[in-house]
């Protein structure tokens, strides 16, 4: 049985020019220890197919799916308050911008008792305790100071730290990482990847990666899901997707990178765009 | 160098921050004593990590900030925005272009009139005149005419940097500076950007200061790279020099994180994975 399993997801948006689909029947699967890249650009309808289910999206939005099952059970069929013990348990979501994601007003200690308050029955002690333990498990230095400090007291990698212990407190059976590391300097996105790989590993944990930059995808994913507006272009495993792109949109997505550039310009993707025109024809009937 | 453009020597930039009601005050060395020379028509690439001074430097570059001691001088001429102050033609031959084009353009103001307030400000041409340069430039940087009546927030975010592109070279300056102009775009948008300055740099003779983190883009668009580490510059040569042969340790690690998207490296990545 797969960890989360999606078939035909579709959002709308209420907009005031009519309805808007940001995501147009994509399939997601994720066994458990397994590492899946959602990779696309802005608009791609990355974010919004995890936040949907999470449950975070605003009430413009309308979800319908065939299939949205965690471990089996269908997310959508669960009363809100069993839902509310999942989300933030078992399945947990970090953000692109960790300043911004944790509040600034409390220190980092007291927002990582809150998970624990919510979804352990640890005593007050115990609870302390485990705060300066899941500091430490993130490479926060001098955990038992750094617990009392506030969010503005940090750098911006520190932050994600944080965030990554907030999301790990419970153990989820699914981490899922929206941009986790587009905020940061080249060589803290490094120690974040190998934070997040390290911790998957020794967990065995599912983890999303939702992502635009495919070095990033490189460095970390097992499968591979590529989305163009809404659609999903190609499905594959890492190694065939970089070996050997079937999609037109996948093949403009990686001669974009810089380090593949061959002559003196970069193809983008409208030198694509006739290309994944003629693809789509040909798949409609 | 034959016919350096830029020539920068020695330059250091400190920052007094207040210590509060009590405390001392200390001095931040931002910028710590850099000096290179930049070839006209070239581009030099500033790569290093936030809190580097990158940015400071840009900011001395363009005239924006003083330096605390060292010369700039920029196509023979020395600047020294402290004491004498500056003419409208040495502000003229720097511009700069932002990282963020969402917060570099004004909400309330039309693409056209973005376009044509540096002329407005610094030559003596008709409205008419200013009009058709701006049109002119809308189509060297890859937009339609009819933009020119638009607000900056119908455009997306490549769109805006190719609008903050335009501005800054509508005064045909002989220096751009780059302030990480593609790190908040999309991988394809990204390309097209970097397709349009070199472009650009083609039919303008622009020389280029490219402030970058991202190796990969580095490695595409500079003649020579500048690798700033807490305000040095600890290494300094051309492309192939430092990404064939890194010399500092701080460069080396550079290169050690940045993502690899080969099919060698992600074989060996499954590889290590399976066997652990």
């Amino acid at each position: 049985m797969a960890l989360l399993e999606i078939r035909n997801l579709r959002v709308e948006f209420d907009t005031a020019a009519g309805p808007f689909r940001a995501l147009d029947g994509v399939d997601y699967t994720v066994e458990g220890g397994e590492v899946l890249a959602i990779v696309g650009e802005s608009g791609s309808g990355k974010s919004v197919a995890m936040l949907a289910v999470m449950g975070l999206l605003p009430d413009s939005a309308t979800v319908s799916a065939d299939l949205m099952a965690f471990e089996g059970i269908d997310l959508r069929a669960m009363p809100a308050a069993e839902r509310r013990k999942v989300i933030g348990k078992d399945i947990a979501m970090i953000f692109q911008e960790p300043i911004a994601s944790l509040n600034p007003c409390f220190t980092v200690g007291f927002q990582l008792d809150e998970v624990l308050k919510a979804h352990t029955s640890l005593s007050r002690k115990e609870r302390k305790d485990r705060v300066i333990e899941l500091l430490e498990s993130v490479g926060i230095p001098d955990p038992l100071r750094r617990v009392s400090a506030f969010p503005h007291q940090m750098s911006g990698g520190q932050c994600q730290r944080v965030m990554i212990a907030i999301a790990t407190a419970c153990a989820p059976k699914l981490l899922i990482a929206d941009e986790p590391t587009t905020a940061l300097d080249v060589t803290i996105q490094k120690q974040i990847l190998d934070l997040l790989t390290d911790m998957q590993r020794d967990t065995g944990m599912g983890l999303i990666m939702i992502t635009h930059d495919m070095g990033v995808v490189a460095e970390t994913a097992d499968r591979v899901v590529v989305q163009y507006k809404g659609k999903q272009m190609e499905t594959a495993d890492v190694l065939t997707l970089f070996e050997n792109p079937s999609h037109p949109y996948t093949k403009a997505l990686l001669s974009a990178l810089p380090e593949n550039a061959t002559g003196d310009r970069l193809p983008t993707v409208a030198d694509y765009e006739a290309m994944m025109q003629a693809d789509v024809r040909e798949v409609q009937p | 160098m034959s016919d350096p453009i830029l020539k920068v020597r020695d330059l250091k930039r400190d920052y007094v921050i207040s210590g509060g009601m009590f405390g001392k005050t200390k001095l931040l060395h931002a910028v710590k004593g850099v000096s290179f020379d930049v070839a006209r028509g070239s581009t030099l690439a500033v790569v290093g990590e936030s809190g580097c001074g990158k940015s400071t430097l840009a900011r001395m570059l363009t005239m924006i900030d003083p330096p605390t001691s060292g010369t700039i001088e920029i196509d023979g001429e020395t600047i020294d925005i402290t004491s004498h102050g500056i003419t409208r033609e040495m502000r003229q031959a720097v511009q700069i272009v932002f990282q963020n084009p969402y917060g570099s353009l004004n909400p309330r103001q039309k693409i056209g009139a973005v376009l044509e307030e540096p002329l407005l400000l610094n030559t003596s041409m008709s409205a008419a005149e200013r009009r058709d340069a701006a049109l002119a430039m809308l189509e060297k940087v890859g937009l339609p005419p009819a933009h020119y009546g638009r607000y900056p927030h119908m455009f997306s975010g490549g769109q805006r940097q190719r609008v903050a592109i335009a501005r800054a070279i509508m005064l045909r300056p002989k220096l751009l500076v780059l302030d990480e102009p593609v790190s908040a775009l999309d991988l394809s948008v990204q390309a097209q950007i970097l397709n349009l300055l070199r472009d650009l740099q083609d039919e303008f003779d622009l020389t280029y200061v490219f402030i970058s983190h991202d190796l990969s883009v580095v490695r595409y668009i500079a003649d020579e790279v500048m690798v700033m580490y807490f305000g040095e510059a600890v290494e300094h040569g051309t492309r192939d020099q430092v990404f064939s042969d890194p010399q500092h340790d701080y460069t080396k690690t550079l290169f050690a994180a940045t993502p690899r998207a080969d099919v060698e490296s992600i074989k060996k990545r499954l590889a290590a994975k399976s066997a652990a």
